[in-house]
């Protein structure tokens, strides 16, 4: 069953006095519980999807639907309650609070529920736990290696409990042990968790983690690309 | 309340330049209530001076003094149902640096015109039946630590020497605008040292309906006209209010320095807000992606902006309001019963409020209208 569905999407940006095309007529499913590599070279469109997909961005037409819901014609209120609530963001460079501790930043989501402070501390540990940082709830991001800044990111994605978590080349900036680390708890939250995955990766060894792996080209999906697990 | 600490930690974001927007605005408020209650005080004079009280003085200029002979003249006039009067000294005691007014006064007629001066009657009696007995405020008392029967010495300045006179008295005003930080002697006292030089200042009149009191002026400067001391004579009130118009100029500049001084900091904490948001673009960027709705953004860029406004604002009022009741500030007798009204309070809350939305409208306006996108990109 589809829980993303993405119909005859158009999308340019003025760049200057010229319009970029970046989509013109995409139209593609990602289905509930995959786990689904976007690759592609820089401006193919991978970032923009996710940005489509998050309700950060509009396109200039067609639809997007996440979950039954017309994320497109959405208001910027509706969308900022919608995304709380089904939405996981996960950025190449953490994008942490600095001024938070780990477990504020993870409660930050939370804040914006009807929870108590009882109840949101709760969640944030569990949270913590699942990324197995729960050692380092009073660590400020300074105070954290790369990996478990990620880690703590990835935390805040999944504490809301999201239906779709997207992430924004996640291993972009770390190394080959921190990466393999967030890797493994991202298949977990996939597998064990039942989460669907959607992330954008330049790393051909990240993508093979994913069940389903796709490229785009100018804004196309290539034909006969798709790979499953 | 949960999302205090959010704001709480950005604030904590630069300790020292929150600390500095915090003082400065501490500072703006109570130089600005500080200031106005200058203004409030000088105005004040006015508004608590008897109706029934009038005040003849020297046609040619207020510092000018008038004949002694003119008591018993005055006393004869219509409606006029006493009369007193009194000179200023001006002298100084110790280093100078804390003044006071000192005036001679006639004292049992001039404590009979003001019953607003409680003295204790067997302080009274011995004031009255010693020439050399001196009659202070209670705030001389508190702030130099003087006590009843002790000697002290005023060097002159008008009447140069030194001038020793024995407590006898402390005076409590039952209207604090009169001040309680005056010094007056036996105007005899006076005069039998420098009888040459020596004449009334003022005289005030007491009279028996206050509706009298247009003829009366007129009667007694008609009277006047064209002796060799012609008198300009007016209510209390009158007086009051046109002592307080030779500072009018003064007030102006009070009020207009009180405002700049406001204005500066509202750009320095507009500036400061501003700032603090530029630096947070992709922060705020990240809280929008979370879920922050753009009013959210808003709610929380503006709090920030009010708590520092209204901290350093509580501070500033709060000093302005406790610093002269905690000293006893009176203006060294210009400003008596200096101390800043409900109206200035609430007019400096007022501005508080308007440096919080002023300072903090703009960026948190901007924060929430951050295109997440863009944002994103230049961090990405």
């Amino acid at each position: 069953m589809a829980l993303v569905e993405i119909r005859d999407v158009h999308k340019s940006f003025r760049r200057e006095a010229q319009t970029v095309d970046v989509y013109t007529g995409l139209t593609m499913d990602f289905n509930e519980g995959s786990f689904t590599a976007l690759m592609g070279p820089s401006g193919s469109g991978k970032s923009t999807l996710l940005n489509l997909v998050a309700g950060l961005d509009k396109p200039t037409s067609g639809s997007v639907r996440v979950a039954g819901a017309e994320v497109s014609a959405m208001s910027a209120s509706q969308l900022a309650t919608w995304r709380s609530r089904t939405i996981g963001f996960v950025f190449q460079s953490y994008n942490l609070l600095p001024v938070l501790t780990a477990e504020q930043n993870v409660e930050l989501p939370l804040l914006l529920t009807n929870l108590n402070k009882k109840e949101r501390a709760e969640r944030t540990a569990i949270a913590l736990g699942v990324v197995g940082l729960q050692d380092r709830v009073d660590h400020y991001p300074r105070q954290l290696s790369g990996g478990q800044e990620q880690r703590v990111s990835i935390a805040r994605a999944i504490v809301a409990d999201p239906t779709l978590i997207l992430l924004d080349e996640p291993t972009g900036q770390l190394d080959a042990k921190s990466s393999e680390e967030v890797l493994a708890l991202l298949q977990r939250l996939n597998t064990e968790f039942g989460k669907t995955i959607m992330m954008v990766t330049h790393d051909a060894g990240a993508a093979e983690r994913a069940k389903t792996v796709l490229h785009l080209v100018k804004g196309e999906l290539l034909e006969g690309e798709a790979v499953a697990r | 309340m949960k999302f205090l600490p959010l704001v709480l930690a950005n604030l904590k974001r630069h300790k020292l330049r929150t600390t500095l927007t915090i003082v400065s605005v501490a500072v703006a408020l109570f130089l600005f209530a500080s200031l106005r209650t200058v203004v409030t005080s000088l105005n004040a004079g006015a508004e608590v001076s008897s109706a029934s009280r009038m005040i003849v003085q020297n046609a040619t200029s207020f510092i000018q003094p008038l004949p002694g002979s003119y008591a018993n003249r005055l006393l004869a006039v219509p409606h006029v149902s006493g009369v007193t009067w009194a000179n200023w000294f001006g002298g100084k005691y110790g280093d100078g640096k804390r003044f006071f007014a000192q005036f001679a006064i006639e004292p049992e007629s001039y404590l009979k015109m003001y019953p607003e001066i409680q003295v204790p009657e067997d302080q009274k009696q011995a004031f009255l039946h010693e020439r050399a007995a001196v009659l202070v405020g209670e705030g001389l008392i508190r702030d130099f630590g003087w006590h009843v029967g002790q000697n002290v010495t005023i060097q002159g300045t008008i009447f140069p020497g030194d001038w020793t006179f024995t407590i006898r008295g402390i005076y409590h005003p039952t209207e604090k605008a009169y001040g309680n930080d005056s010094f007056m002697f036996h105007y005899d006292y006076l005069y039998e040292r420098v009888p040459d030089r020596v004449q009334p200042g003022w005289y005030i009149l007491k009279i028996d309906d206050a509706e009298a009191a247009p003829q009366v002026a007129k009667t007694i400067d008609d009277q006047f006209r064209n002796s060799i001391a012609p008198t300009k004579t007016g209510t209390e009130k009158a007086f009051a209010a046109g002592f307080a118009g030779m500072w009018g100029n003064v007030k102006l500049l009070m009020g207009t320095i009180g405002m700049a001084v406001v204005f500066a900091i509202l750009l320095v904490t507009a500036n400061a807000m501003m700032m603090s948001q530029r630096e947070r673009t992709a922060e705020i960027a990240v809280m929008k992606t979370v879920g922050f709705s753009d009013g959210r953004v808003f709610g929380l860029i503006i709090t920030e902006a009010a708590v520092i406004s209204l901290t350093g604002s509580v501070l500033g009022l709060g000093l302005a309001i406790l610093l002269p009741a905690a000293t006893g500030f009176g203006g060294g007798g210009f400003l008596p019963g200096y101390r800043v009204t409900s109206g200035t309070a609430v007019i400096g809350a007022m501005v508080a409020i308007l440096l919080t939305i002023a300072s903090g409208i703009f960026p948190a306006w901007q924060a929430a209208k951050l295109p997440v996108v863009q944002a994103l990109r230049k961090v990405e």
